[in-house]
Parts: structure tokens; sequence; C-alpha cells
């Protein structure tokens, strides 16, 4: 087994060489397609990502036949490796591989199988979440958007709104009403094409001045049967699985900038080598000293989860660490720019001033997308905690 | 040292839990405050428990331990944190071991291990003098004499200091108090003519030692490492002990808040269990949220203290100080959300919260590591 895993590491090794664009070094892989840069633009980048999407290296757990490369964890562990120790990266990612994929994997038909998941494997598909509603926020079940029966297929009328990246995307998975006699239990999960007659999106302006989130609008959409992932009546099961998956990618947000360097240039040191604001000192080691057991705790969570351990952290429970670690983090970022943190565009505010306060104001979310900070707190107090309903 | 396996621990944990619910309930401590009030603790337990090898889980096997590294001796600790069970074992098997091990002769090493991994001594190390933890701040003066030393000065307090028969002393040999440089430890007998200790009366029942050195004799074998040398080696020690602490403490909060948990469970009032009611749960969540913070720190320091990393005082910074706000933090919802009956002595809840508060202050409390912490991060 062990010598499997070391020829397996020569090859991927040898392969990266060959194959890994030079030029992309120390890049990270684009999430967000509005932080595109220059070089998640160039020929180079579009090289990479067939290259590893045709090795199915992108998604290597899944099996070959969908577009994965049938690895075990263990492999997949060697390549990750690999990738990162030739200041490479995976550049397969998105909703589609972090939360459809792996819940088509699970409540797909061999047919949905076959048809969806290599395209996500390959970066040929971008996904969107239809999920929340204007009036279906923390009570997603509530939702509305009305879907009927006419024989052959669907014919979906409603409003979604906060759908990520609804204007640029090819795919969208929706959550549809098919029964109004049932709460959770009249909901399906569905799969529409975005490029069908009566789908529209219009991206939302948020305080930081941008956003990818959009309002969908669904008016007379007609999709096929056959786009029905679980059963009809049958979506709340499939969307709670997916949601995990959607929790597992949030918490795992990770600190881009380093606080302490920026507290040394903006606010400064005294003669004892301390920050020169005692009170925000105090706050921003406690927040500094929080962020460090958390990023322990992301840690553990991983190696318990190679390790089969029981009783690892609950998702619930890291989401609102990860997100309270964020929003801390970004209001302390504010604090110590002072003044300088009054930019909204210009060139009076460096582009780091300018990131830090448009990255705390869009950093207000985190606490609500996703399932709110009391939504989690419910689900932890219950699914985790065992408190009674009443 | 050897690192335990992740079954070792379990085996270990599992060993623990089996034994503290068998010998060592609550109940325990509260017959040592009844019975061994002057000593803090119950010394045919103690007895028990280092028959079973714990007092030797850092000690060598060359010198009669097992060896087995802090994450095997963190996971014991916790299992004894659950019912805050009275003991020497951290003074003893963590502090006074680390000592030896780290700057004791071949000599003095001969001499003590055994004795200490096997409880047929005790050793615990005499620090604090002042309200705070600040060696720099050490006045207790240790002068030369002939080949050897005289110790004069006070010692307060001193963590099982009562039934020690090895005292670890951190003394002066050099400078003025405010000066981190001149310090130096030594071996000293505790029956040794000048010294006298008496005990503390604590909150948490533990009986820590006051004790006086006047004219303390020394030889020149009783200094431990090099002279007016031992500010690192200091941070050291307590970085050992410190880690451990913060693992009982993980232990203490984790049944402070189940207990607390059990009884949202089962308290009824307006006709349904309190436990229903959404602002106590989103309390017990943050509580639960703020405890896997603190696991992961105390694992962590654990983790690098077997791995000997570089990070060790930045990490058991971060592990005392995250211990000691939520061992806190959960100690006083335990007492608020049981209500009256919490208040009472024959309720277990203020034992947790006075431990809570003097595990928090040994080693240094959360204020302290903090701005540890952040000198080490250079703000």
């Amino acid at each position: 087994m062990i010598g499997d895993l070391d020829t397996f590491r020569f090859e991927v090794r040898d392969w990266i060489e060959a194959n890994f664009p030079p030029s992309l070094c120390g890049l990270a892989p684009l999430t967000n397609p509005t932080e595109a840069t220059e070089r998640h633009e160039s020929p180079d980048y579009h090289q990479w990502v067939d290259a590893v999407g045709a090795k199915g290296w992108g998604v290597p757990t899944w099996p070959a036949e969908y577009g994965g490369a049938g690895l075990s964890a263990a492999h997949a562990d060697v390549l990750a490796q690999e990738f990162s120790r030739a200041d490479a990266f995976n550049p397969i990612a998105g909703l589609g591989v972090m939360m459809l994929g792996p819940t088509v994997l699970e409540f797909g038909t061999e047919e949905q199988k076959r048809r969806h998941l290599p395209p996500i494997a390959r970066n040929r598909i971008r996904w969107c979440q239809g999920f929340s509603e204007p009036g279906a926020g923390s009570d997603l079940a509530s939702l509305q958007t009305r879907c009927e029966d006419r024989g052959d297929h669907w014919l979906i009328n409603g409003q979604k709104i906060w759908t990520s990246f609804a204007h640029i995307s090819d795919w969208c998975f929706c959550l549809v009403r098919t029964d109004t006699t049932r709460k959770q239990g009249g909901i399906t999960f569905v799969l529409i094409d975005m490029r069908t007659p009566g789908v529209e999106a219009r991206p939302i302006k948020l305080i930081n001045g941008a956003s990818h989130f959009c309002e969908l609008f669904l008016t007379d959409v007609e999709t096929p049967k056959s786009e029905t992932l679980g059963e009809v009546n049958g979506g709340w099961a499939v969307a709670k699985r997916l949601l995990q998956h959607e929790r597992t990618g949030l918490s795992a947000r990770k600190a881009t900038l380093d606080l302490a360097s920026l507290a040394r240039d903006y606010v400064g040191l005294d003669a004892g080598g301390r920050l020169r604001d005692g009170d925000l000192r105090q706050r921003l080691l406690d927040h500094l000293v929080t962020d460090h057991a958390f990023g322990q705790t992301m840690a553990r969570r991983t190696a318990m989860l190679e390790l089969g351990a029981p009783n690892p952290p609950a998702l619930s429970i890291l989401k609102n660490l990860g997100s309270r670690v964020s929003q801390d983090r970004g209001d302390l970022a504010v604090e110590i720019l002072g003044n300088r943190s009054f930019g909204w565009a210009g060139e009076d505010y460096s582009e780091l001033e300018l990131g830090v306060v448009h990255d705390w104001l869009y950093g207000k979310c985190f606490s609500i997308y996703g399932g709110s900070q009391e939504i989690q707190n419910n689900i932890t107090a219950k699914q985790v905690l065992g408190l009674p309903d009443q | 040292m050897a690192a335990a396996t992740p079954e070792d621990l379990e085996m270990l944990g599992d060993a623990g839990r089996a034994w503290v619910r068998e010998r060592a309930p609550v109940s325990l401590l509260r017959r040592v405050r009844e019975q061994h009030g002057d000593l803090g603790y119950d010394p045919e337990i103690y007895a028990e428990m280092a028959a079973m090898g714990w007092a030797g889980m850092l000690v060598p096997e060359a010198y009669g331990g097992h060896d087995f590294g802090f994450q095997g001796m963190g996971r014991l600790v916790e299992e004894l944190g659950r019912t805050l069970t009275p003991s020497p074992l951290i003074a003893s098997a963590v502090g006074a071991v680390s000592a030896l091990l780290l700057v004791g002769s071949e000599a003095q090493k001969q001499q003590w291990l055994p004795r200490l991994a096997s409880g047929a001594s005790v050793g615990v190390l005499a620090l604090d003098e002042g309200p705070h933890q600040r060696a720099e701040d050490l006045a207790l003066t240790a002068s030369r004499s002939g080949d050897g030393w005289r110790l004069n000065g006070l010692k307060r307090p001193v963590e099982a200091g009562m039934g020690a028969d090895l005292l670890i002393v951190a003394a002066r040999s050099d400078g003025a108090p405010g000066e981190a440089r001149g310090l130096s430890l030594f071996l000293c007998d505790p029956a040794a003519p000048g010294v006298e200790r008496h005990a503390l009366s604590q909150i948490d029942s533990r009986a820590a030692a006051v004790v006086r050195f006047d004219q303390v004799a020394l030889g020149p074998g009783q200094l431990l490492g090099e002279a007016d040398a031992a500010q690192g080696v200091l941070e050291q020690i307590l970085d050992r002990a410190r880690a451990v602490v913060a693992a009982e403490m993980l232990g203490s909060m984790q049944e402070a808040f189940d207990r607390t948990t059990d009884y949202l469970k089962t308290r009824k009032q307006f006709g349904r269990l309190i436990g229903s009611f959404q602002a106590l749960q989103h309390r017990a969540v943050g509580l639960a949220a703020e405890i896997e913070l603190a696991r992961s720190a105390v694992y962590g320091a654990l983790a690098a203290l077997d791995a000997g990393a570089e990070d060790v005082p930045l990490r058991v910074s971060v592990a005392k100080a995250v211990a000691g706000r939520t061992f806190n933090h959960v100690a006083r919802e335990m007492i608020q959300m049981h209500g009256g009956i919490g208040m009472t002595e024959e309720h277990d809840a203020g034992l947790y919260l006075k431990r809570a508060h003097t595990a928090d202050i040994f080693g240094g409390n959360v204020a302290y590591h903090r701005d540890r912490f952040g000198k080490m991060i250079g703000v």
C-alpha cells in the first residue's frame, strides 16, 4: 500500500512538472469569478484547467466514469500534497464541485450522473443555487416557487433571491414547491438550464458597492422531469445534505490579512514593543488568540475525519465560529486603519486600504448566508446538544 | 519523548475515566476538604494513582517511568479534571519532573526521578511570591556561602507544597527584582533547618503552602542547572505545567457544561423543560463552541510539546488563555443556569467556579498569556 502511494507520488510529481505552467506558480484557484486576475484569464490558466480536468484530478475521489479519477482518500492526499509542493493548485472549483457534485453522486440517477458530473469535473459548467426566496430566508422550507406537473415537464413560476453568480451561471439547482399541502414534504429539487426561456437574473448591489448575489425570476419555465434530483416531494432531504456540503466550504474561510503587521504599520509600537493603543491591543490579541484556536479546530476536524474518529466538531458550530472570527477581523482592521478606512474609491487610498474596507462591509453577510447564525445555533442546540423542542 | 498513538490515548482516557468514576468522584474533593484540609489531597489516593504509573508518564524508562508523553498525560489529567480530583500529580509529575529532566545533573536525576515516578516522593515548584506571575520580580535570595548557598525569603502559594518532600526553589542569585537575569533553581529539602511552612486555606480546597526560608544552607550539589541563568528554563518548565493544567481545565469545563445541559433537559418551569427556551439554547451553544476552541488549543499545545516544536510557547499561551477564559465562562453559566440550587454549598457548581478561578491564575492568567502571545507576535 505504501509502495503504491510512493509510486503514485512520483507519477504525480513528474506529471505536474511536465504540465504545470510556471507562470501560474503561487496563484489561488478562481472560486469567485469576479475576482479573476490577468493570470486567471491567461491561456496558461485554461490549459492547466483542461489538463487537470482530463486527468480527473480536480475531483480525484469521484469515479472515473463521472469525470473523476477513482482515487482513494490517501491517494487524493498525496495529490494535494504534490500540488502544494510544486506551488501549484487544483483549478477545478466552484459550487458544482463543492456542493452539487457530491449531492448528485448520492442522489442522482445513473443517467444524471453521466450527464452532469463530467462537465463539473472539467470546469465546463458553472452552477448556481436557487434556494432562498424573498419570503423564505431563515425559514427556507416555507418557499413558494410553484412547480406544476405538465405531463412530460415541470412548469415553474416564482422568484429566488441571493442566488450567487446567477447572471453568469449555466445551470441552477433549485428548490420548488410541488405540493402546497405539506411544508417540508412538498418540496422538490430540480436542475434548471439557465438558457431556458423565462429565466432572468439581476445582480443585487450590496453595502460594499458590488456583489455576486442576484435576484432570479422564473416565469413559465419549462424543465424536463428527468432533471428532478431525488424523489418528487423529497427535495428537502436532498437540500439538507447539500447544505452540509455548503457549511463545510463556508467554515473553511482562511485569514488573508495579517492584522499584527497592519497594526504595527498604522498604529505603531511603544518603547516596550507593544502596540501604542492598549485598549485596541487587548482586543486585537483576544481576537488573534481565538483565530489561532479556530485554525487548530479546523485542523483537528480534518485529522479526525481522516482517522474516522467519533464526534468531530459540528459544522453548525464551525460555521458560526468562522463567521465570527472573519467579522471580528474586519472590524479590527477598519479600526486599525483609522480614517484611512473612510475610502470608497480613488487614488488617495491604497489598494490595501480600499480592499480592507470593502471586505469588512461584505463580511457582514457571513453570519447571514448559508443559514444565519441564529439558524445554526438552533441546529446545534437540537442536533448536537440534544436540547428539547418543548 | 515517545508520542502516544491515538489508540494509546483512547486507552488512557478510558482507564482514567473508569478509575475516576470509581475512586475520585467530586465527593472525594469534599472528603479531602474535611479530612485532609492541611494537605489538600488524600495521600492514599495519590499512591493509587502512582501505582497505576501515572506519576511516571513523563519520566524516561531509564529512571523508572513510561515516557508516555504530554498528550498521554493530558488525556489522563482531562479525566481527573472532570471531577476536580485533588492531587499533587501536575505539581510533581509534570512540574518537578520537567525541571529535573531539563536541567538536572545525572546524579540529581538518579536521586529523584525514580522516587517521583513511583509516587514515593512528591516534588513541587516553589516559584510565586507576589500576587501575580512575574518571574522577573522574584526577590527570594540565594547568596553564596562557602562552596554552597543560603536561601532567604518567602514563597506563596506553593501548589501541593504541604505534602512535598522536594522543593524546587526559584531564587535570585544575582541582580535585583525587576531584572529577568540572575535567577537560579535549587533542590531543597523542606525538612532542612530554616525551612518553615504552613497550609493556606484556599477556596479550591487544595491547601497550597506558604514556605519561609531563613538562612537555609544548601550544598553545591543542590543547585539545579546553571547559576544565574534559570530564566529560560523556568519558562520551559512552566510551559509544560501550564499545558497540562490547561488539559485539566478542559476536563473540568466539559464536565461543568455536561452537567448544565443535563439540567436544562430535566428542569421544568412554566410547564416546559427550560432547555427548550431559545435564549438558554443559544447560550449553551455558545459555550459548546468555546469549548471546541479550548479543546483544539489544548491538544495543539500538548502535541507541540511531544513533537518538540519551536512554537511551544506560543501554543501554550494560546491554550492557557483560551482555557482560562472558557472555564471561567462555563463555570459562571453553570451557576446562572442552575439558578438558586447552583448557589448552594450542597451543589457542585460552586466547586467548579472556585477551581476555574485558581486554575486560571496558576501559571499566569488570561491577561498574562494574551500579553505574552502579543510579545511573541510583535504587537
